[in-house]
């Protein structure tokens, strides 16, 4: 235990402290500024403590924004949208709806692609292409068009969410649904199995580890989704909107509380997945 | 059940026959059976002109080198490859009708086991494909894996297993349908010596108290001498049986202790004989 905490302390510890001289160089000259004006001296030591504890930093130091999520998460009510929880929780409904969403397009159309030779000629390009528009501008258009249909709130940023995630899905279980050993399928022929029976019980099981490695890839992107899903709408709720916010008032303390929390979801979402992955395959020997 | 049998006329006439000179009816019959493989530079004769009768309780080998067609003409047996030409019956129907019946069980050269079931899930999965209620799936796979001497181990993982382990869970596998025919195709192949010699005794045993009828396919002089009651000599290129010797010689009960005999060093030798005649061909 102590042989594998030893690094990740060493690096944690060098990062913060690149974090620090980081701090200190980009707000130096605001911070020395800031003295002047005020005409007080101007030491070395005076403008570095001024750098660390400027209320608008180019970079906040690491203690200004744990200072900041601890008041966040523990000054008001998780409900309230003071609190990044609230914020947090918005977002990963709507990464969690389009990832869900995300996985039945992406197991459909892998499922398509492997059983039809006509939709793996006609289908694959497109999925493809799909993925070479960039989000950032396609987003406002699903947002514009769901809107008008009168589709507001989760679903819109559950679209984008999908739109992401449905990628990996399909090229993983493409993959995965093809892995059979021909062995596996011949045994099956043997049985007389039906091609129902022969997905159920050999193809879809088969596909398991692929169709984890995928998600773990979407995970991660359904949460960037859905933040980028919260810009256009100009939102009210959710770690987009709270960059944003942060953003229009140049609060960077806020706007770096929110990006590490959006990071801690992807992780937490990422742990999840990766423990459903070792109850499901760990026994079976998947590693 | 109840199945147009267009044999069972020739059965019964076999029957007949047996009451005086005991002719066992027959399972497998294969007349001028071809196998041709078209590829790129010139198509691939798998099989030419084979003419091979097994009857019931027979346990045969096919023996010859690589590409000798040994494991193609199991596939043919089982529907899992279609002759170009001649005729082959199974219990004198098609392939297909014996596989749709499922009337015999397969093991492969590896034990292709689900590495997502246990060893248990395993031999139950013909059944449940078949639709046996779960009750029956159990007793049927207690039995099979008692029988293969795997008990304890049902809730194991096959990576948890040795390799000869896994081929006798696949073996219980093929057991659990209740087929009367089980086609082997090098099945201890992948094994050392020692794990399969213990195996041959196990599967010659096994053969002794079900009365299958067994096709076994196999590289191995050894094994299929000790095994068979009867073996098939075949040779590459076009894929053709050169020999088939009775090994009526040796008991049909068999301890390894028979591999010292006079006997069963005859028939090794007519069946290494035969085997040196098809390779002249390769020069």
């Amino acid at each position: 235990m102590i042989k594998r905490a030893l690094p990740v302390t060493v690096m944690t510890l060098l990062l913060l402290a690149a974090w620090y001289v980081g701090a200190a160089w980009l707000n130096w000259p605001q911070a020395a500024e800031t003295l002047t004006r005020a005409g007080k001296p101007a030491e070395f030591a005076d403008v570095l403590a001024q750098a660390y504890a400027m209320k608008r930093p180019i970079l906040p130091t690491p203690d200004q924004v744990v200072a900041e999520l601890w008041n966040s998460l523990t000054g008001y009510a998780p409900t309230s949208p003071r609190n990044l929880l609230f914020h947090t929780w918005v977002t990963a409904e709507a990464a969690l709806t389009g990832l869900a969403m995300g996985l039945a397009l992406g197991i459909l159309l892998a499922a398509g692609i492997v059983y039809t030779r006509t939709l793996e000629a006609s289908l694959l390009p497109w999925v493809i292409a799909s993925q070479t528009i960039p989000i950032l501008a396609i987003a406002p258009m699903i947002v514009v068009i769901l809107g008008n249909i009168g589709l507001t709130g989760l679903l819109p940023k559950a679209v984008i969410c999908m739109y992401l995630c449905f990628f990996p899905i399909t090229v993983g279980m493409v993959k995965g649904l093809r892995s059979a050993d021909p062995l596996w399928l011949d045994l099956m022929r043997t049985y007389s199995a039906s091609g129902m029976r022969a997905f159920w019980s050999l193809r879809l099981p088969a596909s398991m580890p692929f169709l984890f490695a995928s998600l773990k890839v979407s995970v991660a992107i359904s949460v960037v989704g859905a933040i980028v899903g919260e810009l256009p709408t100009g939102g009210q709720a959710g770690l987009g909107a709270r960059l944003l916010s942060g953003s229009y008032y140049g609060q960077t303390v806020q706007i770096w509380a929110a990006l590490i929390m959006a990071s801690l979801l992807s992780v937490a979402l990422i742990a999840v997945v990766r423990g459903l992955e070792l109850v499901l395959l760990g026994r079976a020997g998947v590693r | 059940m109840t199945f147009p049998n267009p044999l069972d006329a020739q059965e019964k006439a076999a029957f007949r026959q047996g009451s005086e000179k005991s002719v066992a009816p027959v399972v497998v019959e294969a007349r001028k059976l071809s196998l041709v493989y078209p590829t790129a530079d010139k198509p691939v004769m798998a099989l030419s002109e084979v003419d091979l009768t097994i009857a019931k309780s027979d346990f045969v080998s096919l023996i010859g080198p690589s590409g000798c067609g040994k494991t193609t003409l199991l596939r043919v047996i089982a529907d899992l490859e279609r002759p170009t030409s001649g005729h082959i019956a199974i219990e004198g129907m098609t392939p297909e009708q014996a596989r749709l019946k499922r009337l015999y069980g397969y093991v492969f050269q590896a034990p292709a086991l689900y590495p997502w079931r246990t060893v248990e899930r395993n031999v139950m999965l013909p059944l449940e494909i078949m639709g046996l209620p779960k009750a029956d799936r159990q007793q049927r796979a207690r039995e099979q894996l008692e029988r293969v001497g795997l008990v304890g181990f049902e809730r194991k993982f096959p990576w948890q297993l040795s390799g000869g382990m896994q081929q006798r869970v696949s073996i219980a596998r093929a057991l659990a349908l209740q087929p009367d025919l089980l086609l082997m195709d090098e099945p201890f192949g992948a094994l050392d010596e020692i794990t399969r010699d213990h195996l041959n005794l196990h599967l010659t045993q096994l053969w002794r108290a079900t009365g299958k009828t067994c096709v076994f396919v196999t590289h191995s002089i050894a094994e299929a001498v000790f095994l068979s009651t009867r073996i098939v000599v075949m040779s590459p290129r076009p894929g053709r049986i050169l020999d088939v010797i009775d090994c009526n010689s040796l008991p049909r009960e068999r301890t390894l202790d028979i591999r010292e005999s006079p006997e069963f060093a005859a028939i090794a030798h007519r069946v290494r004989e035969g085997l040196k005649e098809g390779h002249s061909y390769d020069d």
